[in-house]
């Protein structure tokens, strides 16, 4: 029954993005209000199948890499929600929403559902260490859709190639000052999630922790280099795209690596 | 009754012409000088129309001669070839110039003010009955919607808009964005201009004639700065709009450079309109800097009208939509008058369904 709420959702969002690719081919791109509701709707989805799992487990669902995933793919688009509008980023969602295909997608694809034999028992810090650390995953997300707006952007202001989407992207300095914004909020929950992982009152495995201080350190590194003005805008665009390329990649690991070992 | 509409416009016959008709006219002495029961004059510098509603058929000529500045013309002896649209097609062509698909400028704005503007002043003079009360009213929110459902007003199409386009692309609000205009030429003003009516407050003007910089600065809303002292000014500035007489560039790669440092996450637009050039094409591979001279400008106002010429197609059909509801309303009207019996003012000056 959760999984044919989750296809509902994976369709909604697949809307959007259907929905996107048409009018960008017709030259006509109005995609605001069509992609927040589908994305939307989507979301209500999502938080249906989690709320049933969740309540199927008696835990926050968090247990197998395919519930990491949905958790995910539900963070981004409730980060979405909530600064997208906010930002005056709307058009995030026909940024979005193809992002949030993928990972359903493919957590509904590959086989990686593994129930584990025995319930879980409830740990209460390990749970907020899991959310906490994935919501800040949802924020790298938005920051690396914003820097994708932000490069389709400034190519085309460059090369002097407009396009039909030219007029509905945000100005530049609106796209870097939200991608400022998401990369310290991004940084803040990460860093949360980081320390709770300390207080579940079990040893952490080692390449976990060295990842996890991995993303840290290089998020910290693109934030510093965005305050003193060593990078410019553009290359921190470019940087939130290949810095949560690198965290979906280490998440996996990480998230693997917690299948093969277990914590309590 | 018959409702047309007879007119000139860029598409028939060229200003020489055009300049000859509409002067003195108002729809109120076309009322009166041709016997028509409404009428409606709209009168651009790319149109002259008249919009009448009559009880019997008025000829083009009788309404040419109502037009004509110099009344002892014959406009037999002129004959410029008036179009003249009756009834339905009337409609549509209304429809269509309200939203400026019969623009020289597709999609362009104005249209659509001047014809509030000459439906207003008919209005006032009592030139406008029921009948092209409805017509107008429904021209207004078809022009309206055909703006909001298509991208027929997307983009821009003059070198100052194109230059506001861009710079809100880039810097969102102008209120805060400081500009330096460099070189006091007719086109560097009317591009100042715009940007001023999009909210520039810090606008500096920069020229080898401090007189000249001091003219263009008080006539824009800016002050005036000695021309040794725009190099400097780059440091500052977030839009630059130059056009110099120089022969040789301005802005070069080396002078830009050590500036950009300091600047590095604030983006620099500059607008080069010399010919020939002030800045160095090389400076557009510099980050941060978006570099748009007299050919990109042109380029980015032909992907625009080439983006509303797309959106033709979706707006004609908007038009005729409303076209065929507002005939069957008219005719609606009609029928439900004629089974009660009653001639509501309306439908008095509605159209017969055979005329439509």
């Amino acid at each position: 029954m959760d999984r044919y709420l989750l296809i509902v959702s994976t369709v909604c969002f697949l809307a959007a993005v259907v929905h996107t690719a048409i009018e960008l081919r017709a030259g006509v791109f109005r995609p605001m209000r069509f992609n927040f509701f589908a994305v939307g709707l989507g979301f209500i989805f999502q938080t249906a199948f989690l709320s049933l799992r969740g309540h199927e487990l008696g835990r926050c669902p968090l247990t197998n890499l395919f519930e990491v995933f949905i958790f995910l793919a539900w963070s981004v688009a409730a980060i979405y929600m909530l600064v997208g509008p906010g930002y005056r980023l709307s058009l995030m969602g026909a940024f979005t929403a193809p992002l949030v295909v993928i990972l359903q997608v493919f957590a509904l694809i590959a086989p990686i559902d593994i129930r584990h034999p025995a319930k879980l028992p409830a740990n209460p810090w390990l749970e907020f260490h899991a959310s906490i650390s994935l919501v800040a995953y949802g924020v790298f997300a938005l920051a690396c859709i914003a820097g994708v707006m932000y490069l389709v952007q400034e190519r085309q202001l460059k090369t002097h190639q407009l396009h039909s989407i030219f007029y509905h992207l945000p100005p530049l300095t609106d796209l870097f000052a939200a991608i400022t914004r998401l990369l310290w909020w991004g940084f803040v929950l990460y860093t949360l999630g980081i320390v709770s992982g300390f207080f579940t009152g079990h040893p952490l495995p080692r390449v976990q922790v060295v990842a996890a201080i991995g993303v840290w350190l290089l998020y910290a590194v693109i934030i510093q280099g965005r305050h003193l003005r060593w990078l410019a805008p553009k290359r921190v665009a470019a940087l939130c795209i290949i810095g949560f390329s690198v965290a979906l990649t280490l998440l996996w690991g990480i998230t693997f690596t917690t299948e093969i070992h277990p914590l309590p | 009754m018959n409702l047309f509409c007879i007119g000139l416009s860029h598409h028939t016959v060229d200003v020489a012409t055009r300049e000859q008709f509409g002067g003195s006219a108002t729809a109120e002495s076309i009322v009166r000088d041709a016997g028509c029961t409404e009428a409606l004059l709209l009168t651009t510098c790319n149109r002259v129309e008249v919009y009448v509603v009559a009880l019997k058929r008025i000829s083009t000529d009788e309404i040419a001669r109502c037009l004509m500045r110099k009344i002892d013309t014959d406009p037999h002896d002129y004959a410029p070839p008036f179009y003249r649209y009756e009834a339905e097609k009337c409609v549509l062509h209304l429809f269509r110039v309200a939203s400026a698909l019969d623009s020289m400028v597709l999609g362009e704005s104005e249209i659509l003010g001047q014809a509030k503007k000459a439906y207003e002043s008919a209005r006032k003079s009592g030139a406008v009955g029921p009948c092209l009360h409805r017509l107008f009213q429904r021209a207004f929110r078809v022009a309206k919607q055909v703006r909001t459902h298509t991208e027929i007003a997307r983009g821009a199409v003059s070198v100052g808009s194109v230059a506001v386009d861009l710079a809100q692309r880039i810097f969102g609000k102008l209120s805060v964005c400081k500009v330096l205009v460099l070189g006091a030429g007719e086109t560097s003003e009317r591009t100042a201009r715009a940007l001023v009516s999009r909210g520039v407050s810090d606008l500096r003007v920069s020229n080898r004639s401090l007189d000249r910089a001091c003219e263009l600065a008080q006539t824009v809303g800016g002050r005036a700065v000695p021309f040794d002292d725009w190099a400097a000014q780059c440091r500052e500035i977030d839009i630059l709009i130059t056009s110099t007489a120089s022969e040789t560039p301005l802005l070069t790669l080396d002078i830009l450079a050590p500036m950009l440092r300091e600047r590095l996450d604030r983006p620099l637009f500059i607008i080069d309109i010399a010919v020939p050039r002030d800045v160095d094409p090389r400076v557009n591979e510099m980050e941060g800097v978006y570099l748009y001279d007299i050919d990109s400008i042109r380029s980015v106002a032909e992907q625009s009208l080439a983006l509303r010429r797309q959106q033709v197609a979706a707006a004609e059909a908007i038009i005729a939509e409303h076209v065929t509801d507002f005939v069957d309303s008219i005719s609606r009207g009609l029928n439900r008058d004629s089974q009660t019996g009653q001639h509501p003012s309306l439908s008095e000056n509605s159209l017969r369904p055979s005329e439509l």
